[in-house]
């Protein structure tokens, strides 16, 4: 593969990823869709807006985050891990990159309010620390389960000043939320924006959001260049909707590396998946034979996701990433194994991709090979439900 | 033009308004029953839902029927085959969302739609730049795919909507999912955009929940739509003969 070619592309006004992506929405939205995407492509063009967003990530989001050599683990399982640290930006993820850049953008629509979905809260705590530093009306929509599964994060978000709406509707967690947060948006899209929290949902959502969080893949590849290590192996995330993989993916999408990316064995689109359409773009579905949607199941609330970005779908059916399952069992020991080894508690999410790690070094992954790992978030928040899990064995 | 649009055009150009109906498919036991009753009341046509479980242009009434639906085990193709066994006498239009049709396969589900003596289709979430493939096979088969313009529409959009329309043109009264009525709506500036534009017959929907609404929405449209405040008492146990009486009110 050249340096000239460029797998993850703009793609273009109909957000064509390969057959994946599009716009699928109701007709009301369409304006607010098409709007954005002008507003985007007008500010990501803008060398100003490009230098306020790098700014604010570097003064307020803690970029760049650094790399890390796992050098015990690299030790025990025979590969070279280095870690990509976003579990150092501000609020604990990856998830700081895609508001920050959102929240510029809703300030240049001359918008004023934000609307999100959440599943954790993640990024419902990201938006509303985000809209809090613009002075961005904020609410967020959270599944009721996962308001009663995550209230220190519901708490979080209202100290930020935001407004949490806990969704009834359906099974009540992420899927119902960003439905309801889309059904919202209908009745209030001339003064608000909504910020889609991952590679997903209709043009341009699935492209500006991989834009923002594409600083994770262009730093790393500067870093380990920088220290001597040049072009890695593996590139591994985990993937939910895939927005922290499709940051790291694309520093690395026309290089030799193999990317990969891992999903909970529970909500695995790609491996278990059908192309469907759902949330505004066509990708791959965990949907049953009458094509309803089915529930995703993972001991990580990040990962519940029955679909996944349209772009992944497309890295899969040309074969330039690949994606894989693991199921909960191994992320527990994998969360555990990071955490005694190098110091790291990794969010659930990010857990995974060193469970695919640890089980394939001398496997697929050759001895000897070098890997980078997107820690794509830290464990603070997972540590009480993984106390629960364990404690419940003893 | 197929027999959908030939049937309400000959309707509206004798000056008579629409009464169309919306009921979700298998919400209820007797939900077949219900539509007799509607068509007994006077409805022009009516529109039947098949259930989808992420509804995002429906509010809490159709996602409950959604949901009814769904857990008494209702499929696609189990509703076509039923509604094909109903012998209906007027048209029917079926409204669910884009993934039931994709998952089916597009020749497949035209098939399974004529077969079930549907005459129309509205999918809400199917826009007019990803419709192309979908109307070509619906069309083959004549099927009119019907296009929603909503308040936001500017006429640009509205005039590459009327373009493409079939059957009728379905008007949104306001900004919102259905079953929401808590302002007066925008439906006759919007009616009137679309007639600057189309001389197809022109719906009110979204938004439409009392004969009184239904009239005024009569003054400068063909015909009203009316769906969440019918749903809500069939699943309140409303039964077929109070069902008509229910619908007679909206018919002019």
């Amino acid at each position: 593969m050249t340096q000239t070619v460029r797998v993850m592309k703009d793609p273009g006004d109909d957000g064509r990823f390969g057959e994946f992506g599009g716009r699928f929405v109701p007709e009301a939205l369409i304006p607010a869709c098409e709007e954005l995407d002008v507003a985007f492509r007008d500010a990501w063009a803008d060398p100003i807006f490009r230098e306020e967003f790098h700014h604010v990530l570097r003064e307020f989001g803690g970029r760049p985050t650094p790399v890390t050599y796992l050098a015990r683990l690299s030790e025990q399982i025979g590969v070279h891990v280095y870690a990509k640290r976003e579990d150092l930006a501000h609020t604990g993820s990856h998830k700081i990159n895609n508001v920050v850049g959102q929240t510029l953008l809703t300030r240049r629509m001359g918008k004023t309010r934000v609307i999100a979905e959440t599943g954790a809260g993640q990024h419902g705590v990201a938006t509303a620390t985000a809209a809090a530093r613009l002075g961005l009306e904020c609410t967020v929509y959270m599944g009721e389960l996962d308001t009663q599964r995550q209230s220190l994060n519901v708490f979080r978000m209202e100290l930020l000043g935001a407004r949490v709406v806990p969704v009834t509707s359906g099974s009540r967690t992420l899927k119902d939320a960003v439905n309801e947060a889309m059904r919202e948006w209908v009745t209030c899209v001339d003064d608000t924006h909504y910020c889609l929290g991952s590679v997903m949902g209709p043009h341009p959502f699935p492209w500006m959001v991989r834009e923002f969080q594409s600083i994770i893949g262009h730093e790393a590849a500067q870093q380990l260049h920088d220290r001597g290590v040049g072009t890695p192996d593996f590139v591994v995330a985990c993937v939910g909707g895939g927005s922290n993989a499709a940051g790291i993916f694309a520093g690395f999408a026309d290089s030799s590396a193999r990317l990969v990316g891992v999903e909970a064995a529970g909500g695995a689109a790609i491996a278990g998946g059908q192309p469907g359409v759902l949330h505004g773009m066509r990708s791959m579905l965990l949907q049953s034979e009458s094509g309803q949607i089915e529930e995703a199941e993972s001991i990580s609330a990040g990962l519940d996701y029955p679909g996944i970005g349209p772009e992944h779908a497309h890295l899969a059916s040309i074969g330039r990433a690949t994606y894989v399952g693991v199921g909960d069992e191994p992320v527990l020991e994998a969360l555990q194994l990071l955490s005694r080894l190098e110091g790291l508690i990794p969010a659930l999410e990010s857990a995974h991709a060193v469970a695919w790690i640890t089980r394939e070094a001398g496997r697929d992954i050759p001895l000897g090979s070098t890997v980078l790992l997107n820690l794509s978030g830290r464990g603070d928040k997972d540590v009480a439900q993984v106390r629960e899990i364990l404690r419940g064995r003893e | 033009m197929n027999s959908l649009e030939t049937s309400l055009r000959t309707r509206r150009d004798r000056g008579d308004k629409s009464f169309v109906p919306y009921l979700m498919a298998g919400m209820v036991p007797d939900w077949l029953d219900h539509i007799d009753a509607l068509v007994a009341a006077g409805a022009t046509a009516v529109e039947v839902g098949i259930p989808f479980s992420d509804p995002i242009l429906d509010g809490v009434v159709i996602q409950r029927a959604s949901l009814a639906s769904l857990s008494a085990g209702n499929t696609p193709e189990g509703i076509l085959a039923e509604l094909g066994r109903r012998s209906v006498g007027v048209p029917l239009v079926v409204m669910t969302y884009f993934n039931i049709i994709h998952h089916l396969g597009l020749e497949r589900s035209a098939h399974l739609l004529c077969a079930g003596g549907v005459s129309g289709v509205i999918l809400p979430d199917l826009t007019l730049e990803e419709a192309g493939p979908w109307r070509n096979v619906a069309h083959g088969s004549g099927l009119d795919t019907v296009l929603l313009v909503a308040p936001s529409s500017p006429e640009p959009r509205i005039e590459k909507i009327a373009a493409h329309a079939e059957g009728f043109v379905y008007a949104a009264s306001r900004m919102a999912v259905t079953g929401r009525a808590d302002d007066d709506g925008h439906a006759a500036a919007v009616v009137e955009r679309v007639r600057r534009y189309s001389d197809l017959p022109v719906f009110v929907g979204i938004g439409v929940s009392t004969p009184q609404q239904a009239r005024e929405a009569y003054e400068f449209a063909d015909g009203a739509i009316v769906g969440s405040a019918l749903v809500e008492r069939v699943l309140g146990g409303m039964t077929p003969t109070q069902t008509e009486q229910f619908a007679r009110d909206f018919v002019l």
